[in-house]
């Protein structure tokens, strides 16, 4: 099977303005499938958001390339539909208006886009919230019309960077099943930045440890459980295993980041 | 506090300032040739309206201001878009824009005498250069502060950098840049009121400067509080129609 997307010894270094250099990311291989969901895991600043900005165009790297679908990526487009972890809508637009904004930029017919936007509003359990801006939403809320946007645009893959990370955990817990079952039913290929460890086994079908600063993907671990995951999934010995292991990798790089 | 109560102290200090005065002019402690009482300037008033035609200073004040000042904003809010969402366009105008900024718009009075005379088109032309590059240097900046994050969103929705400008960074600022062209409205009020005192024949300020050599303060405190009352009253229909178009700003 031909990779969906291809990382190919992408590093990155910033240099700061008095010629600091920072090596972000040192030069990463990695290969993602058709569907496949991939959390990537690790310490905070460990580039791993770096390497998400870099799939999605936002930042070009210093070494190497990206190749979705066999072309090489150049910058952002709407291929690759992107959810941040700040909330994103655009606060002067209505949350129907924001699911719209991608299709009236390829200038989708008007029926088209309120069918479209319907969809994913009912998807994500918006209904009812059409016409309401952005700031009178709860945060879950207008991830939720994150998510919805970014799929409204049909894109070849979906980037996500800690989406859910400024949510309490109560609602986290139920994005990610909200997630999960988008995903179970539309299949999507997704790349999912996090450094929660339950989250990244719990979405994933194969998680990619980062290592502390400079980043590199220390170890891929491949999560076989069973679909539709139903959160008490997050109990089972096998989710327990993972989750031992996972801890484990991922305190040796918090140790190896605090060093520094 | 409530909304009630702010009105009451708002109006307050108003009923107080005319107090003092009225206890100074009225009581004879102020010569009245330096200061008239409430009762005369309303006497005065009246007699502006009735003899002098004042209605028709006050609307050629009005338009001379709005003239110049729309002018200012159609050349000045473009300009202003386009320095702050091109880093080239704003390298190529901000120095110069900045140096305009500080020129006194008041020493181009002789100048502007000498190019379009004493006529309506030096009183426009006068609040315009007074306006413009307050607008476009306040504009600029604005849009220029963007939130990145929403550019960002926009662009892997796949919007064009054209589509970039006029979804994101005019929507964005709108809110902003009307704040900013009811700020610069009042500075254009001060300026025409400047460009009357210097080769006019008719507004408020001309009607002030012949006061002055009546010493009639009567006539002239009633134009200052016709300017005042002018200000608040477009001060507040900026405010409103911020309120009514961009809801969203305010919630």
């Amino acid at each position: 099977m031909s990779s969906k997307l291809s990382i190919r010894g992408v590093s990155r270094v910033f240099t700061s303005p008095k010629g600091q250099q920072t090596h972000a990311l040192t030069p990463v291989d990695f290969e993602m499938h058709e569907n496949d969901f991939v959390t990537i895991l690790g310490p905070s600043g460990c580039g791993k958001s770096t390497l998400l900005r870099i799939v999605a165009g936002l930042d070009q790297p210093t070494t190497g390339q990206v190749l979705l679908d066999c072309a090489p990526v150049q910058g952002p487009g709407a291929d690759r539909g992107m959810v941040f972890q700040s909330y994103t809508l655009f606060p002067w637009l209505t949350i129907e208006q924001n699911i719209r904004f991608g299709l009236r930029e390829r200038l989708m017919g008007a029926t088209e886009q309120k069918e479209r936007s319907d969809y994913f509003i009912n998807k994500v359990g918006l209904r009812g919230f059409e016409q309401h801006f952005p700031k009178q939403l709860s945060g879950g809320m207008q991830q939720r019309t994150a998510i919805a946007r970014a799929l409204a645009n049909d894109p070849k893959m979906l980037l996500m960077d800690e989406p859910f990370g400024a949510l309490d955990n109560q609602t986290r817990v139920l994005m990610q099943e909200l997630l999960l079952g988008i995903w179970e039913a539309e299949r999507k290929t997704v790349m999912f930045v996090t450094h929660d460890i339950d989250e990244a086994i719990f979405m994933a079908n194969r998680v990619a440890v980062f290592s502390a600063r400079p980043g590199r993907i220390k170890t891929e671990v491949a999560v076989d459980l069973p679909h539709p995951r139903h959160y008490t999934i997050k109990t089972s010995p096998e989710f327990m295993a993972l989750k031992a292991r996972l801890t484990e990798e991922i305190r040796t790089e918090s140790l190896a980041a605090d060093m520094h | 506090m409530r909304a009630q109560a702010r009105w009451l102290l708002g109006i307050g200090f108003f009923i107080l300032f005319f107090s003092v005065w009225a206890f100074f002019t009225l009581g004879g402690y102020v010569s009245p040739t330096f200061l008239a009482s409430p009762v005369t300037m309303v006497q005065e008033a009246i007699l502006l309206f009735t003899e002098f035609n004042f209605s028709h200073d006050i609307a050629m004040t009005l338009w001379r201001v709005l003239a110049g000042f729309i002018l200012a904003a159609l050349v000045g809010v473009p300009l202003g878009i386009a320095m702050g969402a091109h880093k080239g366009i704003e390298a190529f105008l901000e120095p110069f824009v900045s140096f305009c900024r500080y020129l006194p718009a008041s020493a181009f009075i002789p100048l502007l005498i000498l190019w379009a005379g004493i006529g309506e088109l030096q009183k426009v032309l006068l609040i315009f250069i007074g306006s413009v590059f307050q607008i476009v240097l306040m504009v600029a900046v604005c849009v220029g502060a963007a939130r990145r994050d929403l550019v960002e969103a926009a662009y892997t929705l796949g919007a064009s950098p054209s589509g970039i400008v006029k979804r994101v960074l005019i929507p964005g600022a709108a809110p902003e840049i009307t704040e900013i062209l009811r700020l610069v409205l009042g500075w254009a009020w001060t300026y025409v009121i400047v460009a009357e005192l210097i080769g006019s024949s008719s507004g408020i300020g001309h009607m002030i400067t012949n006061s002055q050599a009546l010493l009639n303060t009567g006539q002239i405190i009633f134009g200052i509080i016709v300017i005042g009352l002018i200000g608040l009253v477009s001060d507040f229909a900026f405010k409103a129609l911020n309120r009514r178009l961009f809801t969203w700003s305010s919630l």
